[in-house]
């Protein structure tokens, strides 16, 4: 068995006449955690939402835990383990901080079909140990998500994604709208998950960030996966070169 | 490992909201006072200390109230159920033509008079049930707005209602089906009702996956619940206790009438609405409206209590409803702004 988690070869994905994404080629190791980077539309989160099929790709293949993958929805990536924190955060804002972590996979006490009785103790119990467990500090549980900041919501959308996610994580752009305090929270719990040897996919705008958590970084341009560097082979101003196209031609492929 | 403590995130639980639920009790008490206060001045008695006005203020909301519990569900998902008015005409309809007595004249199936009461029961919830799995399934499959499809139910239901018998009212139910509906029957079914749905919304998979239907629907779904089929039970449910509703109203009036249940559905929407239930979907509670249907006949009982004309009830009872509604647009703004 490998130590690959995550492979993709030639994912390719055009809505209609554009290429938003073509023949990319990406590795993932386990335990391992790269960002993504790349200037606005330059398939980023396209290449995210072939790997989680939030759409179905044009051509491709993917290997996921050492086969291959052909989900046909959101639903059976999560099941096998793959937890995504989307740009939009799919909270109920009206559900308490439990509720939200547990949506669509509720502990139950007593089945009785739809009518089945939560265990609403054990969900709030382990809802706080997975907070604690990702280093997420919120002041009440039993508020709902609407009362909460953007970096409290935040935290709890990562804190749902690091609780559940077996095999990897995917973050797009987690703080994109959080202030300087609640950035460091964020990426502490990002430290976190490496310490736990969770592998990751960061999407981010965020160089600095992007240094400081990241083993590798991969960068896109115009659809295409220009360049893999290792975070030790480059520095901030080699990556902006890649993403304004100063350097990599567009046929560059890296495996 | 150590976490951060970010003053910044500590400051939302120090304003955290008074539950919406106690507002309606406030709003309920004052109103009460009011009324009470009045009754001195005005009538020389009091208002709240006469056990027969308390009983009649529980009792003339309670078969409405057994509608605004289903229709309270429907809001928190996001939707809206005009139909029950008119699912509660046609369902009261075609249930009495199986609870009629043989003494009676003329009834509808000659050869099926003196059945067991549990028939009528049965058909009744049952035609209840599929009035809202119609409306579920047009809204949850064809993706029609809510209101449109039970606009559609409320005009057909009610078609339905003249036609079964040409506009014949429908009388004579059997000695057991007249029991359903006797005395404070009424009460007691209301009270049954609420408490089932406010036990399952607070404490089953039903009401989670309801609550989060309607606060983000795309985020239920990507969470895997199977949000068109939970639509169609929650209006399934709305219907059968429309249904529950019409059994109710025609034990209780011995008779049943192509228009009963006017105007029900917006009694009911009005209680779930003053209740707190918010019509953008997400928030509200069975209390809340229950509640919602106490100060709904407290104000009636009142203006009566005051001998005030009817014509002003329901123009003031207009005015409530828009305040109510306009209450809720309020908070929503102070929420997104915040």
């Amino acid at each position: 068995m490998s130590d690959i988690i995550l492979e993709t070869r030639g994912l390719t994905k055009r809505y209609g006449g554009v290429h938003a994404l073509t023949d990319a080629n990406f590795v993932l190791r386990k335990g391992e955690h790269i960002a993504v980077v790349g200037d606005n539309g330059a398939g980023k989160s396209t290449f995210v939402r072939q790997i989680t099929a939030v759409e179905q790709r044009s051509a491709g293949q993917v290997f996921f835990d050492g086969q291959e993958v052909n989900f046909t929805g959101p639903l059976e990536a999560r099941e096998s383990g793959i937890e995504t924190v989307f740009q939009n955060l799919a909270l109920a804002d009206d559900l308490d901080v439990p509720s939200n972590l547990y949506l669509g996979r509720e502990i139950i006490k007593f089945p009785l079909g739809p009518f089945s009785i939560l265990d609403r103790k054990a969900m709030r119990e382990r809802t706080l140990r997975a907070l604690e467990a990702t280093a997420v500090k919120i002041p009440n549980v039993d508020n709902t998500i609407r009362n909460m900041s953007g970096g409290q919501r935040q935290c709890v959308a990562i804190a749902r994604a690091a609780a559940f996610a077996s095999k990897l994580i995917i973050m797009d752009e987690p703080t994109a709208a959080l202030g300087v305090q609640e950035t460091a929270q964020v990426e502490n719990i990002i430290r976190g998950l490496k310490d736990r040897g969770v592998p990751l996919i960061l999407i981010s705008h965020n160089l600095r960030q992007v240094f400081d958590l990241m083993d590798r970084i991969v960068v896109f341009r115009r659809g295409r996966i220009v360049a893999s560097l290792h975070k030790d082979e480059t520095d901030g101003n080699d990556i902006v070169s890649y993403i304004t196209g100063v350097k990599g031609g567009s046929d560059a492929s890296y495996a | 490992m150590t976490g951060i403590t970010a003053a910044g995130l500590t400051g939302a639980s120090a304003h955290r909201k008074r539950p919406a639920e106690l507002n309606v009790l406030l709003g309920l008490i004052a109103i009460i006072a009011v009324f009470e206060l009045l009754g001195w001045l005005l009538v020389g008695q009091s208002f709240l200390l006469n056990k027969q006005r308390l009983m009649i203020i529980i009792l003339q909301v309670s078969i409405v109230g057994i509608i605004s519990v289903g229709v309270t569900q429907v809001i928190i998902t996001g939707g809206i159920d005009l139909s029950s008015g008119s699912v509660v005409g046609a369902t009261a309809m075609i249930a009495m033509s199986f609870a009629q007595a043989s003494t009676g004249p003329a009834p509808v199936y000659a050869g099926l008079t003196d059945l067991p009461v549990l028939v009528p029961v049965a058909v009744g919830l049952g035609m209840g049930a599929l009035a809202g799995v119609v409306n579920g399934s047009l809204i949850a499959y064809t993706k029609i707005p809510p209101f449109i499809a039970t606009l559609g139910m409320m005009v057909a239901a009610r078609g339905i209602s003249k036609w079964y018998t040409n506009g014949k009212p429908v009388s004579f139910p059997t000695d057991s089906y007249a029991m359903i509906g006797k005395g404070i029957m009424p009460v007691v079914i209301f009270a049954l009702i609420a408490l089932l749905f406010h036990l399952a919304l607070k404490y089953t998979l039903y009401g989670k996956h309801t609550y989060a239907i309607g606060s983000n629907t795309e985020a239920a779904r990507i969470s895997g619940i199977k949000v068109e089929r939970h639509i169609v039970l929650v209006y399934a449910i709305a219907g059968l206790l429309a249904g529950l509703a019409a059994i109710v109203v025609s034990s209780k009036n011995l008779t049943a009438q192509a228009g009963m249940g006017m105007m029900y559905e917006l009694d009911a929407i009005a209680m779930a609405v003053i209740g707190g239930v918010s019509l953008s979907g997400g928030r509200g509670s069975i209390i809340g409206t229950v509640l919602g249907a106490l100060i709904f006949g407290v104000i009636i009982s009142g203006f009566t209590f005051l001998r005030i004309d009817a014509y002003y009830q329901e123009m003031i009872k207009g005015v409530i409803i828009v305040v109510a509604v306009v209450a809720d647009v309020a908070r929503q703004r102070k929420r997104s702004r915040s």
